[in-house]
């Protein structure tokens, strides 16, 4: 059909959904980002009480103490739906699977001392289990949070943790030239070996924490807060300058990844927090309790790791976290 | 030293399965707090094969090559102003019913697969149940994308999230899936995994994408097709998830045996309006409700079910029943929304000469003596200025929602209502089916959502006439509501081709 000749009669009618005209303005065009996330999730009129948690609606505000307007506020500053996330990491993984070949072909592992491979093996491999907890937490935050802009991240942020699990799984591998028995002692070591308790604990002690925005501040922040600095920063500092070159090589899609997750974390706990003092006076309680937590938590891996300078280590990541903390308006 | 070689199933599992652990700090039975109560028993988790074997770089991989080439063909859509190649403008109407009532089903789904995506007490289950979730927003993003470049030529599109949680015949799927996601974890697999994804998904999907494919609705097609992988991969996981349910302990199979009769049942009626799409609203027809029928339940059904009677598994409950109906009902529902499509975000129409012919060859008998009489009187109050309006909602069911348009089965002139009492209160259903669903479970559904009840207690925005109502809905006449052939949609369709009414003048594409 012809279509070239008539499309100049072809006006639209309108330029977006009403639901996001009331948001952006009548006569604007929606972004796709817009489009994929604001109001997909039902907010009334409900059916029926869900029979595992009677209490509450389906989808339900009241799950959270912290109290917001409009829970479509908390978006996602890297504007991801599906498309977007897939493609950004389908690219991420194509370089990390470049990054695992270069390392088996090449043997990098080789070039470090027993003691460090020995370190990758009790310090780093168990955190697999940390990212299987990280993974549970954010789904939970998916399935029980509120508004789909917030929820449907989360659970972007679940899988990307089951992808790092699976990554470090990937590195016990290769190196243990592919004895599955690796990934046993690492296990053991989770479940029994003193270092790792107090980790163990907390991260349990997570999973059955019900406010899905504390789980978020506790979860994203605090913890990843602690771990991603230690694991993927301190200890691939260290490790590189003692020939650990394969190390970096294979954890740089968990660097990447949370710079970028990084973000997330911040903006949505900034608009919480901003949005009045008693939501800022309770992410202040939850991070006063479970701060002090998370560093005892960290501190048995980063002694191990560091010895004596475990204490400037800990200093300089919590350091770290405090400004982040600040910058997002949060007090001490 | 030599790499041993891991098979890919072993690399599989390495990659996924070690990963939980039993708690100690915290007790199993409160991590996982909501896979008991339903009385489901489970021996042994690591018994579920995971179905899909599929790690997150994969997953990554595949997806994102199936979203560049998606987007690249819907981009191309609108700048080709792809929407003027549909059949004809009333063909949007199941493009309406869908935004309205299909692709929020997507994001229930989503959330839903989230759930026992975190619930569930082994980690093979839960990462299938991840990956379906994410599949699902995927669902649900895409068909808004699809559906906005259409958005922005035709009505009934754009308030459709409004419509949504307020719309009468929209509560036919919202009570669906709300049912769906306030049940326990091993009950919604079933509804949603077994038995809409797997038994009765060719009934919901194929009509819909082919509909697309027949009509010249290119965005439709592409997102259909590229969402059919997905849809094979839960396909699967439903069959494997009843099989494993089975397998665990037979005490479940009776409980099993309870959510597939309620969840056929519900399915079922669901599953009345895409019958009504199929019949009616398509301007180029696929095939018949009664021949889909035919061949995705009497035929493929039937050889599942077999299957399945090894673990003590039977037809559900009234199975025949929706058979014998097959003949009436999607001429019943289009009967209501034509005379009560006032009250709607689409329009509706009497079929077109061509259109009564392929009823007619379709239904035969059923159509000539019951429907087609119907019609052709409406016809002649419509020449005559006086096309039929009803000016009230129609009563619905307590369970499934649908309308009261349902006759016996052995005889279509009688309506058919069932009542049951509980606490005091009188209730009301389409059939037994209905009823017996109520029974079992009447501390649920007598906290149904009735849109019509609303209304008359005030709470649809305080509006006491049909028009008052529509107008809460977003839905004016003309513009969104009422008859087709008044529309915005209609003028807007001639005057975009030079004042030729496109319609088809057969039923073959
Ligand atoms: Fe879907
Ligand atoms: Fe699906
Ligand atoms: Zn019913």
């Amino acid at each position: 059909m012809s279509v070239e000749i008539k499309t100049a009669s072809i006006e639209p009618v309108r330029l977006t959904f009403d639901h996001l005209e009331a948001r952006i303005g009548k006569g604007k065009a929606a972004t796709r980002y817009q489009e994929a996330v604001h109001d997909l999730q039902v907010t009334q009129n409900f059916h029926y009480r869900p029979t595992w948690d009677p209490e509450f609606d389906l989808f339900d505000k009241r799950r959270s103490a912290i109290v917001l307007g409009d829970f479509d506020q908390l978006l996602d500053p890297r504007q991801y739906y599906y498309a977007p996330y897939t493609i950004q990491r389908a690219r991420q993984q194509e370089a990390q699977d470049g990054n695992f070949g270069i390392v088996e072909k090449r043997n990098l592992f080789s070039a470090l001392s027993p003691e460090w491979l020995t370190n990758i093996e009790t310090l780093i491999i168990p955190l697999r289990h940390f990212e299987w907890g990280a993974n549970t937490n954010n789904c939970y935050i998916a399935a029980t949070g509120y508004g789909a802009p917030f929820t449907s991240t989360a659970l972007m942020q679940a899988m990307d943790r089951l992808g790092v699990a699976q990554y470090l799984t990937r590195l016990a591998l290769v190196l243990q030239h592919q004895d599955p028995q690796c990934l046993d002692r690492a296990k053991a070591l989770w479940l029994d070996d003193p270092l790792w308790q107090p980790l163990r604990q907390l991260v349990e002690d997570a999973m059955v924490t019900k406010d899905w925005f504390e789980l978020h501040v506790l979860q994203n922040f605090l913890l990843d807060g602690a771990i991603y600095p230690f694991a993927y920063t301190q200890f691939d500092q260290a490790i590189t300058t003692h020939g650990g070159i394969a190390y970096a090589l294979t954890t740089e899609f968990m660097r990447d990844w949370y710079t970028e997750s990084v973000r997330w974390t911040d903006s949505t706990i900034r608009v919480a927090a901003n949005e009045s003092q008693e939501n800022k006076a309770t992410i202040q309680t939850w991070i006063a309790r479970w701060e002090p937590r998370v560093r005892a938590a960290v501190t048995p891996l980063a002694v191990a790791a560091f010895a004596s300078q475990a204490t400037g280590v800990l200093d300089s990541i919590f350091t770290d976290l405090a400004a982040r903390r600040v910058k997002l308006g949060l007090m001490v | 030293m030599a790499d041993r070689k891991l098979g890919l199933k072993e690399k599989y599992q390495l990659m996924t399965r070690g990963l939980d652990w039993e708690t100690t700090y915290q007790p199993m039975d409160k991590v996982f707090p909501f896979d008991k109560y339903e009385g489901i028993k489970i021996k042994d988790w690591s018994k579920w094969e995971d179905p899909f074997r599929l790690t997150m770089d994969a997953y990554w991989k595949y997806q994102s090559e199936k979203e560049r080439k998606l987007y690249a063909i819907l981009d191309s859509f609108s700048q080709n102003n792809g929407q003027l190649n549909i059949s004809d403008a009333r063909y949007m109407t199941a493009i309406k019913l869908w935004a309205q009532g299909i692709t929020p089903l997507e994001y229930y789904a989503h959330r839903g697969f989230c759930h026992v995506g975190r619930h569930f007490r082994g980690a093979g289950a839960r990462v299938a149940c991840q990956m379906q979730a994410l599949d699902e927003l995927r669902h649900a993003q895409t068909q808004m994308h699809a559906f906005s470049h259409y958005n922005k030529y035709f009505s009934g599109l754009h308030q459709a999230i409004h419509m949504r949680d307020r719309a009468w015949y929209l509560s036919i799927p919202k009570s669906f899936f709300e049912d769906a996601l306030t049940s326990g974890p091993f009950e919604f697999v079933t509804s949603i995994s077994f038995a809409f994804e797997y038994v009765l998904t060719n009934l919901l999907f194929m009509p819909f994408v082919s509909g697309a494919a027949y009509n010249g609705d290119m965005a439709t097609t592409t997102f259909g097709f590229s969402a059919q992988s997905d849809e094979s991969r839960h396909m699967t996981l439903g069959l494997e998830v009843v099989k494993f349910v089975l397998e665990q302990h037979e005490d479940n199979v009776p409980i099993m045996q309870r959510y597939i009769d309620k969840w056929f049942w519900r399915g079922y009626r669901l599953l009345a309006l895409v019958g009504t799409m199929m019949d009616y609203m398509l301007p180029k027809k696929v095939m018949s409700w009664a021949e889909a029928w035919g061949i995705y339940w009497e035929e493929n059904g039937f050889a599942l079910f077999n299957d399945l009677s090894r673990y003590g598994i039977r037809l559900p409950k009234y199975h025949e029943i929706a058979t014998k109906e097959k003949l009436h009902i999607t001429h019943q529902a289009w009967n209501v929304f034509y005379t009560a499509c006032p009250a709607t975000g689409f329009h509706a129409w009497l079929p077109q000469p061509y259109e009564m012919d392929w009823l007619s060859e379709k239904y035969g008998e059923t159509f000539d003596r019951f429907y087609r009489p119907r019609y052709e009187l409406f016809g002649e109050m419509e020449k005559a200025g006086k096309r039929f309006y009803t000016n009230r909602l129609p009563f619905v069911c307590q369970t499934c929602q649908v309308p009261d348009f349902f006759t016996e089965v052995d005889n279509p002139m009688k309506q058919a209502v069932r009542h049951h009492e509980w606490r005091g209160m009188k209730f009301n259903f389409c059939s037994d089916g209905c009823k017996d669903i109520f029974v079992n479970e009447p501390e649920k559904f007598c906290q149904s959502y009735i849109p019509p009840q609303q209304i008359y207690q005030g709470n649809a925005g305080g509006a006491r006439t049909l028009q008052e109502y529509a107008a809460w809905l977003h839905c004016p006449m003309g513009s969104d509501a009422g008859d087709y052939y008044s529309s915005d949609d209609y003028k807007n369709w001639l005057k975009w081709h030079g004042g030729r009414d496109t319609s088809p003048t057969t039923a073959a594409a």
